[in-house]
C-alpha cells in the first residue's frame, strides 16, 4: 500500500521490493573490532510476526538496538517503510512508528502507572507540546482502555516501583501499545515470569500483535511455535537460517548449534 | 610586539617561557594525578582534593620548621622526610573520609560532590583556625636556591627542576602501581566489574578505601612539592580545583596517558599565551578552549570505545 | 469496546491532576503572607532590605528545583546567570548614573567612572543597548537564557550529563569571574559596578524605593513559583522526572531528551537572571563575587536544605540558610564555615530531600492523623496512603 509514496530506490532492482515494512540489508556493527552483527539481512512484511532466535551472544538484542537507533551501525542499511533508519535519532525512529520493549522491564519507577502510560501517549512530544498537553477525555479513555488490556486497571494510581516483575513487563507492553507502533519489537517478553504470568502474557501478546508487524526475541520454543509466522536464526552475528518454524527446526545447521544440545 | 627583541632574545624568551610551562605542567600533573585516580577509577568527585593538597603543604611547613629548630644539620634533607609524612597524613585522612563519608555515596555522584564541598569548607576553616589566615612559606635549603645557567641568557631555577623531577618520579610510581602491582590489578578489577571482583574474593570495600587514600596521599605529596615554589594559605586549595578537574576530564577520565597529555597541553597553552596577553586573559582563553573542546568532544582526549 | 469500564472509571478520575492541591495552596498562602505581610510589618527597613536580598537568591533556588531536583541536571554555575542578569541591570543603572552632567570632572564625560579610570575614551559596543530601559529589561532575561541555551544545547546534544555537566558549569563560572575581574575597563573589575542611583529617574537608594522594590521582588518570586508549579504539573514536569531515572526509555517513548533538558536549564537560568536583576536593584551594586564558584555552589545548598523537589522548600531553605549565615557570622564568624560545611554533609547524608522531605515524612503524616482523628470519631482507621514514599516526585 505504500508503493505510491516510496521514493524510487536507486540501489538495485532486486533489493527494493516496496511492500516490505522493514528491510534490513548487510547490517554490520563492530565493537573494537569484534563484529557483533555481521552482514545480516532480513525482511519483514506488514502484519508479519517474526521471531529471532539464537544462542546467547548471537547478536539478537544488538539487532534490535540497531533498528531502534540505540546503537549505530558500522555498515548496511535499515529501511522502514522506505525510510532509512540508520541516520535517524531514537526519538525520530519512535515517531516514525517503531516501538521497542526492553529485556528487563524499563518503566518509570517514580511515576504512577497512569503517568507511565500518559507519557507514552503519542501527543505533545515537543517541549512546547508537553508544556501545553491536556489530560483530556481522549487521553484518559485510551489509558483506561490500555490498562484494562494489560490487567492493570486497579493499579493505575500506584507508583510503578511497587508493581511485581510480571506487572512491570505488562506495563511496558502497555506503554508500547499506547504508542500504537506499526512495528513492535519485543525482547524476551516472557522471560523471568511465573507460569501463570506467562500464560496471561501469551494471551496478551496474541491480542496486541494483530494488525501490526512484530519482531520478537524469545527463548521459549513453545511460545515461539505458537506465534511465529517466520523464524530467523542468528548465530555469531550472522543469519544461520530463516523460514517457517518447521523448516528451521529441521535445518541441520540449526540443530547443531542451537536446538541440538 | 616582537619588534623590540632581537632573534637571540626571542629564542631565550621562548625557552624560558617553555620552561615556565614545564613547571606549570609539573604542578598540574601532580594535582591531577591523585584526582585522576579518584575520579577516573572510582567516579567520585572529590571537591576537597585541593584541601588534601594543602594538608600536605602544611605538613611540609611544620616539618621544615621542626628540622630548622631541632635538627638543623639534617635540614637539607628535611624535604624528603616531609614528602613522606605529607603522603601519610593526606592518605590517612583520605581513608578516614572514605570510611566516614564517601562510602555511603557511591551511587550518588552528584551528592558526593556536595558533601565533599562541605568537607572542603570545614577543612579550610580548620586550617585557618590552626595556622592563621596568612599564607605561610617554607624556607628552602641552600641547595634548592639559585639557578642553573644553561646559556648566557637562559637560566633555570633549581627548585623548578626539583619539582619536575619529583613529578616524573611520582608519575612513574603511580603507573607502576596501577599497571604492574597486585593492588593495581585489584583496583582495575573492582572498577571494571565490582560484583565480579567481589565474587572472586577481592575485598572491594578495602580496595575502595585504599584507592581513595592513595589519591589523597598523592595530593599531599603534590602540596608538599608546591611549597618549594609558592606559599600556602587556607584557601589555596580551592584555587586549583577547577583547573584540576578540567585536566582530568579533558584527558579522558580513567586514562593516565590522557591526564599527562592534557596537563601538558593545557600548561603549554597557558604559559605561551601568558607571554602575549595578561595572565588573566591567558587563563580565560585556555580554560575557554578546554571547555569548548569538551563540549565538542565530551569523552576527552583519550578514551576507549566501549559498548553501551 | 470497553465502554462499561470507561463509564466506571471516568467518575473516579475527574480532576485527578489539579494545578495545586489544597495543601499546596495553603503553603503558598503561608509563604505569601510571610513575605508580603508579616515580614514588612515586623522588620525595619534595613532588615527588610536584607530579606529582599535573600529572596533574590530564592529565584535561583527555584530554578534549581526544576533543573536539579526534577531534571537531575546539577548546575554549579547558577551564579553565572544570576550575575549576568544582575550585570545587565547594573549596566543600565550605571549609564543612567553616568550622565555627562554627573561625570563632567572625568577626562571623558558621559562614560562610567571605572572606564575613565582605565583610560577608555568611548563606550564599548556591548554597553550601547543598555541605554534603553525596555531593551535592558529584555536583555536581563535574554542574555543569560541565550547563554544557557548555547552551553546546554552543545552538551546535551552530545549526551553529556551528570558530573561532567556539573564540572563544566563550574568551570564556566570560574572563567566568567576571571574575565570580569581581568577586564576592569569594561566591567568594573573586582569591585563590580557600583554607585548606582536611579532607575529611569526614580531614585532607588531611598527607603521608600527599597520598600517598593521589596514588594516587586516578592510579587515576582510568587509569580515564578506559580510558573514553576505550572511546569512541574505539566506533562513536561513528568517527563523530566522520567528522564532523570531512565533517560534512554524516554527517547524510546519518542521524545528528544536534549530539548527537554535544555528547556529545564534555560528556565533555571531565566529565574536566576530575574533574581540577579532584583538583587542589583535592591542592593545597589553588582560584583563578580556573586558570579563565581562559591556563590554558585552556595545557591545549590539553599535548594538542598529546602528540599530539591519542593518549590516552597527551596524558598524556605534560602531564607533559613541566609538567616543562619547572617546571625552566625555576626556572632561567631569562625564557626560559620564549620556550620555551613556540616550542613552540606548532613543534608546529603541524612536528609537528601531537605526540609520539605522532613516535613513530608515526619510532620505531615502526624498532622493528617490528628485531623482524621478529629473528623472521624474513634475507632479511627489510619489513612490508607499517608506518607508518599521517599523521593516522591510531585507533592
Amino acid at each position: 500500500m505504500n508503493a505510491a509514496i516510496l521514493p524510487s530506490p536507486a540501489i538495485g532492482a532486486d533489493s527494493a521490493a516496496p511492500d516490505f515494512l522493514l528491510a534490513v540489508e548487510a547490517l554490520t556493527v563492530s565493537f573494537d573490532g569484534f563484529k557483533a552483527v555481521n552482514d545480516v539481512s532480513f525482511y519483514v512484511d506488514p502484519d508479519e510476526i517474526r521471531v529471532i532466535i539464537g544462542p546467547n551472544g548471537a547478536g539478537k538484542t544488538t539487532v534490535l538496538d540497531l533498528i531502534c537507533g540505540r546503537t549505530r551501525a558500522s555498515g548496511g542499511s535499515i529501511r522502514y517503510k522506505g525510510q532509512e533508519l540508520t541516520r535517524l535519532s531514537e526519538s525520530a525512529i519512535v515517531q516514525a512508528g517503531v516501538g521497542r520493549k526492553f529485556q528487563t522491564p524499563s518503566i518509570y519507577d517514580d511515576l504512577t502507572v497512569f503517568e507511565n502510560l500518559e507519557i507514552s501517549f503519542p501527543r505533545g512530544r515537543s517541549v512546547l507540546g508537553a508544556l501545553t498537553f491536556k489530560r483530556d477525555a481522549v487521553v484518559r479513555d485510551r489509558i483506561h482502555e490500555i490498562a484494562e488490556t494489560i490487567f492493570l486497571k486497579d493499579q493505575l494510581r500506584e507508583r510503578a516501583e511497587f508493581l511485581s516483575h510480571g506487572q512491570k513487563q505488562w506495563l511496558e507492553i502497555g506503554m508500547l501499545l499506547i504508542q500504537d507502533p506499526e512495528l513492535l519489537m519485543l525482547d524476551e517478553p516472557v522471560a523471568g515470569m511465573s507460569v501463570a504470568e506467562r500464560v496471561k502474557t501469551a494471551e496478551l501478546l496474541n491480542q496486541i500483535i494483530k494488525g501490526r508487524s512484530v519482531l520478537v526475541i524469545e527463548h521459549d520454543m513453545k511460545f515461539v511455535e505458537d506465534i511465529a509466522h517466520r523464524v530467523t536464526v542468528l548465530h555469531q552475528g550472522k543469519v544461520l537460517s530463516e523460514g517457517s518454524m518447521e523448516r528451521v527446526k529441521n535445518d541441520p545447521k540449526v540443530i547443531e548449534v542451537y536446538l541440538g544440545h | 610586539m616582537f619588534g623590540d627583541y632581537s632573534i637571540g632574545d626571542l629564542g631565550a624568551i621562548f625557552a624560558m617561557q617553555g620552561f615556565a610551562g614545564l613547571i606549570l605542567f609539573s604542578v598540574y600533573l601532580l594535582m591531577a594525578l591523585g584526582l585522576a585516580i579518584i575520579f577516573g577509577q572510582m567516579g567520585v568527585i572529590n571537591m576537597a582534593h585541593g584541601e588534601f593538597m594543602i594538608l600536605g603543604a602544611y605538613v611540609t611547613y611544620l616539618c621544615s620548621t621542626f628540622f630548622q629548630s631541632y635538627l638543623p644539620s639534617l635540614f637539607p634533607i628535611s624535604f624528603f622526610v616531609a614528602m613522606g609524612l605529607a603522603f601519610l597524613a593526606s592518605g590517612a585522612m583520605g581513608m578516614l573520609v572514605e570510611w566516614g563519608l564517601i562510602r555511603f555515596l557511591y551511587k550518588r555522584p552528584l551528592d558526593t560532590l556536595l558533601a565533599t564541598w562541605g568537607l572542603s569548607l570545614i577543612l579550610q576553616q580548620a586550617y585557618r583556625s590552626i595556622f592563621g589566615a596568612r599564607e605561610v612559606g617554607v624556607e628552602l635549603p641552600a641547595w634548592l636556591i639559585g639557578s642553573v645557567q644553561v646559556t648566557d641568557t637562559i637560566e633555570v631555577p633549581i627548585n623548578g627542576l626539583f619539582v619536575m623531577a619529583v613529578t616524573i618520579l611520582i608519575t612513574c610510581a603511580v603507573a607502576l602501581l596501577i599497571f604492574r602491582s597486585r593492588f593495581g590489578q585489584q583496583v582495575r578489577a573492582v572498577m571494571a566489574n565490582r560484583a565480579m571482583a567481589g565474587a572472586v574474593g577481592i575485598d572491594t570495600e578495602k580496595v575502595d578505601r585504599y584507592t581513595f587514600g592513595l589519591g589523597c596521599g598523592i595530593a599531599g605529596v603534590a602540596g608538599s612539592a608546591f611549597t618549594m615554589i609558592g606559599s600556602t594559605g587556607p584557601t589555596s586549595g580551592q584555587l586549583y580545583i577547577v583547573d584540576t578537574f578540567l585536566i582530568v576530564v579533558f584527558g579522558g577520565a580513567a586514562s593516565l596517558v590522557g591526564t599527562i597529555a592534557s596537563a601538558f597541553s593545557i600548561s603549554q597553552t597557558q604559559s605561551t599565551l601568558e607571554f602575549f596577553l595578561s595572565g588573566s586573559m591567558a587563563k580565560v582563553l585556555t580554560l575557554l578552549a578546554v571547555v569548548g573542546i569538551l563540549m565538542l568532544r565530551p569523552q576527552g582526549l583519550f578514551t576507549l570505545k566501549v559498548r553501551r | 469496546m470497553t465502554n462499561p469500564v470507561q463509564a466506571l472509571t471516568k467518575s473516579v478520575t475527574v480532576n485527578d491532576n489539579p494545578f495545586m492541591k489544597p495543601v499546596e495552596w495553603l503553603s503558598l498562602l503561608v509563604l505569601a503572607a510571610l513575605i508580603l505581610v508579616v515580614l514588612p510589618l515586623l522588620l525595619d527597613g534595613f532588615r527588610l532590605n536584607l530579606v529582599g536580598k535573600y529572596l533574590t537568591y530564592a529565584f535561583v533556588a527555584l530554578g534549581l528545583v526544576i533543573c536539579w531536583g526534577y531534571a537531575g541536571i546539577l548546575s554549579l554555575g547558577q551564579g553565572v546567570f544570576f550575575g549576568l542578569g544582575g550585570y545587565c541591570m547594573a549596566m543600565y543603572l550605571k549609564l543612567e548614573a553616568s550622565s555627562v552632567e554627573n561625570t563632567k570632572i572625568q577626562s571623558t564625560p558621559g562614560i562610567p567612572d571605572f572606564m575613565d579610570w582605565n583610560q577608555l575614551t568611548a563606550l564599548p559596543w556591548f554597553w550601547q543597548p543598555f541605554k534603553s530601559l525596555p531593551l535592558t529589561l529584555i536583555l536581563v532575561i535574554a542574555v543569560p537564557v541565550l547563554f544557557a541555551f548555547v552551553i546546554s544545547f552543545a552538551m546535551f546534544k552530545r549526551r553529556v550529563g551528570g558530573t561532567y555537566f556539573a564540572i563544566i558549569t563550574q568551570a564556566i563560572a570560574a572563567i566568567l569571574t576571571i574575565l570580569i575581574v581581568g577586564q576592569q575597563g569594561y566591567t568594573g573589575g573586582i569591585n563590580g559596578i557600583t554607585d548606582l542611583r536611579t532607575l529611569h529617574g526614580w531614585d532607588i537608594r531611598t527607603d521608600a524605593a527599597k520598600f517598593v522594590l521589596y514588594f516587586i521582588n516578592g510579587g515576582l518570586l510568587i509569580a515564578c513559583i506559580l510558573a514553576a508549579q505550572y511546569v512541574k504539573k505539566s506533562k513536561l514536569g513528568r517527563i523530566l522526572v522520567a528522564m532523570r531515572d531512565k533517560e534512554d526509555r524516554v527517547r524510546f517513548s519518542g521524545y528528544s531528551v536534549a530539548g527537554f533538558k535544555v528547556f529545564a536549564f534555560c528556565l533555571a537560568a531565566g529565574f536566576a537572571a530575574i533574581g540577579g536583576a532584583m538583587f542589583t536593584l535592591q542592593v545597589g551594586f553588582m560584583s563578580p563575587s556573586f558570579v563565581g564558584i562559591v556563590p554558585s555552589i552556595e545557591m545549590v545548598i539553599y535548594t538542598a536544605v529546602g528540599g530539591r523537589l519542593s518549590l516552597f522548600g527551596a524558598v524556605w531553605g534560602t531564607l533559613l540558610v541566609n538567616w543562619a549565615k547572617t546571625s552566625f557570622s555576626e556572632s561567631f564568624p569562625d564557626l560559620w564555615l564549620f556550620g555551613l560545611g556540616a550542613l552540606f554533609i548532613a543534608v546529603v547524608l541524612a536528609f537528601p530531600n531537605g526540609l520539605a522531605g522532613l516535613w513530608r515524612e515526619r510532620i505531615e503524616p502526624r498532622l493528617t492523623r490528628r485531623v482524621k482523628a478529629l473528623r472521624a470519631p474513634p475507632p479511627a482507621i489510619l489513612p490508607p496512603h499517608g506518607t508518599p514514599p521517599h523521593g516522591a516526585p510531585a507533592e
